[in-house]
């Protein structure tokens, strides 16, 4: 065990390499090419030993890695924005072939116009695709989640996306802890999968799912996604049992016997916990949860630590234009209200394309949502930090 | 907690030097981030840079905007943009600079300190090439005592492999040369 300083990319390209992966389909884009880029030098100079596909597009790295996964390979690749757009039809058929892909998706938000920095859009678009989501607050996160990912994907057979945000997390360089490499294949090691595909038994992947079938079959990615919960359960215990950190489907901060509470996910959650923690000081009964697992939405969870609150505000870093709520506000709303728990629920959008969401912004919201508790009504969508 | 703003010109090696100085800081047991204002990345075009520095783990995830420090690799700089910007008082300038840090001293009345070292000529001479972030990072340390220089070129021995020794003579040679001034009395 050595604790380094690495940025939430190398972090990322570390774990890969300790995962031992065996193939690496990829195509660069910013602000995710510095993990492909490491892993690349390891291909390299001989530390990892893996096929490294360069291939000419996103969609063809999608591509790649679903044929690589059907013969039992463990597979690895990496996008960002536009490059996971492009992989969009593909990211279906992973899930649907029920390819244990891990990928790193380095949050950054969809033209137009165009701009490389972070939000969540290009995550939320594709979060009807069948993948797990996890999402981290930081380098060590990133690492530990990686990890975790070929663990899940190979155990329930479906695809995970690790989501970091872009340079916020990705570029910055931070503490992080490697743990030996003889822990780490303890904790995954390789394994024969079931019925993949080789020389010696082939058969026909993909083929037409009429109307007899398709509907099973994709349910089956449905019931598949829904079981992954005990999983990776199990698989954070057995983490945090190795290797000292555990992180569960939420991370709460402060929410014992908190009245209000923000929900973030990914790197608001620092700042959010640290004007939070300032709150708490001059005795504001403030706490924060961020949400770590995606897809599949942890209902229980929200449910247990939200329900009695006062009032809850919502922060989405990505939109839904005309839709009724922000993406992360509509699946809070939808679980509260399908068990008749009705704290006062306000939607924040902060940050998009990124836009610096500094300490004034959050203790504008949390001042916001005391304020529509008092009032007694939410307000329409906040969109803070948005110049009029 | 210290907070680092570092300004600099895209080649100049700015992000990288908040990198080496963070990960000194971390190899030391410290807490640290060091992160950098991406824009479209351009060779001569003014780059923004920081470092967090604390003893206790770090929850902040924004820019800095009040540094403790201000570091600035050119001094062109100085006269188009507004370095001193947020700076805190009783704050602290380092400058890659010919000039006396008297100079600054008089222009930004926040800074309690203020220190200067010929970066440029002191990277001409060790490296042969006008590229100062290792060179202003002996003059940083100089100033701050933030990290102690063995634990800068320790990354420095690790991250460049080959150039190495020769950004390790710049980072001793500034830290020889900085030229400090510091304000008498209350702030």
């Amino acid at each position: 065990m050595k604790r380094v300083g690495l940025s939430g990319n190398y972090a990322v390209a570390y774990a890969v390499k300790m995962a031992d992966v065996d193939v690496v389909a990829a195509y660069p884009i910013t602000p995710q090419t510095t993990i492909v880029e490491k892993l690349s030098e390891f291909v390299a100079n001989g530390e990892l030993e893996a096929e490294y596909i360069n291939v000419e597009s996103e969609h063809s790295a999608m591509s790649a890695c679903v044929g690589a996964s059907l013969t039992g390979a463990r597979v690895f690749t990496a996008t960002s924005s536009q490059g996971l757009a492009y992989m969009h039809e593909v990211l279906f058929m992973a899930s649907g072939l029920r390819t244990p892909i891990v990928m790193a998706n380095v949050n950054r938000a969809l033209s137009a116009p165009l701009n490389i920095w972070n939000d969540h859009s290009d995550a939320m678009a594709e979060r009807d695709a069948g993948w797990i989501q996890l999402w981290v607050t930081s380098a060590q996160e990133a690492f530990d989640a990686t990890l975790e990912a070929f663990k899940i994907a190979e155990d329930v057979l479906l695809p995970v996306m690790v989501n970091l945000d872009g340079y916020i997390l990705s570029h910055t360089y931070e503490p992080v802890v490697l743990p030996d490499e003889s822990l780490v294949r303890e904790f995954v090691p390789s394994r024969p999968l079931q019925n993949r595909v080789s020389p010696k038994f082939a058969y026909s992947i993909g083929v037409v799912g009429p109307p007899e079938a398709y509907y099973e079959m994709k349910y089956q990615v449905v019931d598949a996604i829904e079981k992954s919960r005990k999983k990776i359960k199990d698989v954070d215990k057995e983490f945090g049992d190795k290797f000292g950190r555990e992180y569960n489907f939420v991370n709460e901060y402060m929410m014992e016997d908190a009245d209000y509470a923000l929900v973030t996910m990914g790197a608001l959650t620092g700042t959010a916990k640290a004007v939070a923690s300032g709150l708490r000081k001059e005795g504001e009964k403030v706490g924060v949860l961020s949400i770590r697992c995606f897809r599949p939405f942890p209902k229980e969870e929200i449910v247990a630590l939200l329900g009695d609150l006062k009032g809850v505000g919502v922060v989405d870093r990505a939109v839904t234009p005309g839709g009724p709520s922000n993406p992360l506000f509509a699946d809070i709303a939808t679980t509260l209200y399908e068990k008749g728990r009705r704290p006062l629920l306000q939607s924040f959008v902060a940050g998009l394309g990124g836009r610096d969401v500094p300490v004034d912004d959050f203790k504008l919201m949390f001042g916001l949502v005391k304020d529509v508790v008092k009032e007694g009504k939410s307000r329409p969508c906040v969109y803070v930090g948005l110049r009029e | 907690m210290l907070e680092i703003r570092w300004h600099g010109r895209g080649g100049q090696g700015s992000v990288t030097a908040a990198e080496i100085l963070a990960t000194a800081a971390i190899n030391e047991g410290k807490f640290s981030q060091a992160f950098a204002a991406f824009g479209p990345e351009r060779r001569g075009a003014p780059v923004l840079a920081f470092t967090r520095i604390n003893d206790n783990e770090i929850l902040l995830r924004t820019q800095i905007y009040e540094p403790d420090v201000v570091v600035v690799l050119d001094h062109h700089l100085s006269e188009r943009d507004d370095i001193s910007e947020g700076l805190k008082k009783g704050g602290i300038l380092v400058l890659n600079s010919v000039y006396e840090p008297e100079r600054y001293a008089k222009k930004i009345p926040n800074a309690r300190r203020v220190a200067t070292v010929d970066a440029t000529g002191i990277a001409i001479k060790e490296l042969g090439t006008p590229v100062t972030n290792t060179a202003i990072l002996g003059a940083l340390v100089k100033a701050t005592g933030i990290v102690k220089l063995g634990s800068v070129e320790d990354v420095i021995r690790e991250r460049f492999k080959t150039f190495a020794e020769k950004n390790i003579a710049a980072v001793r040679a500034a830290f020889a040369q900085t030229k400090i001034f510091e304000r008498e009395g209350n702030m």
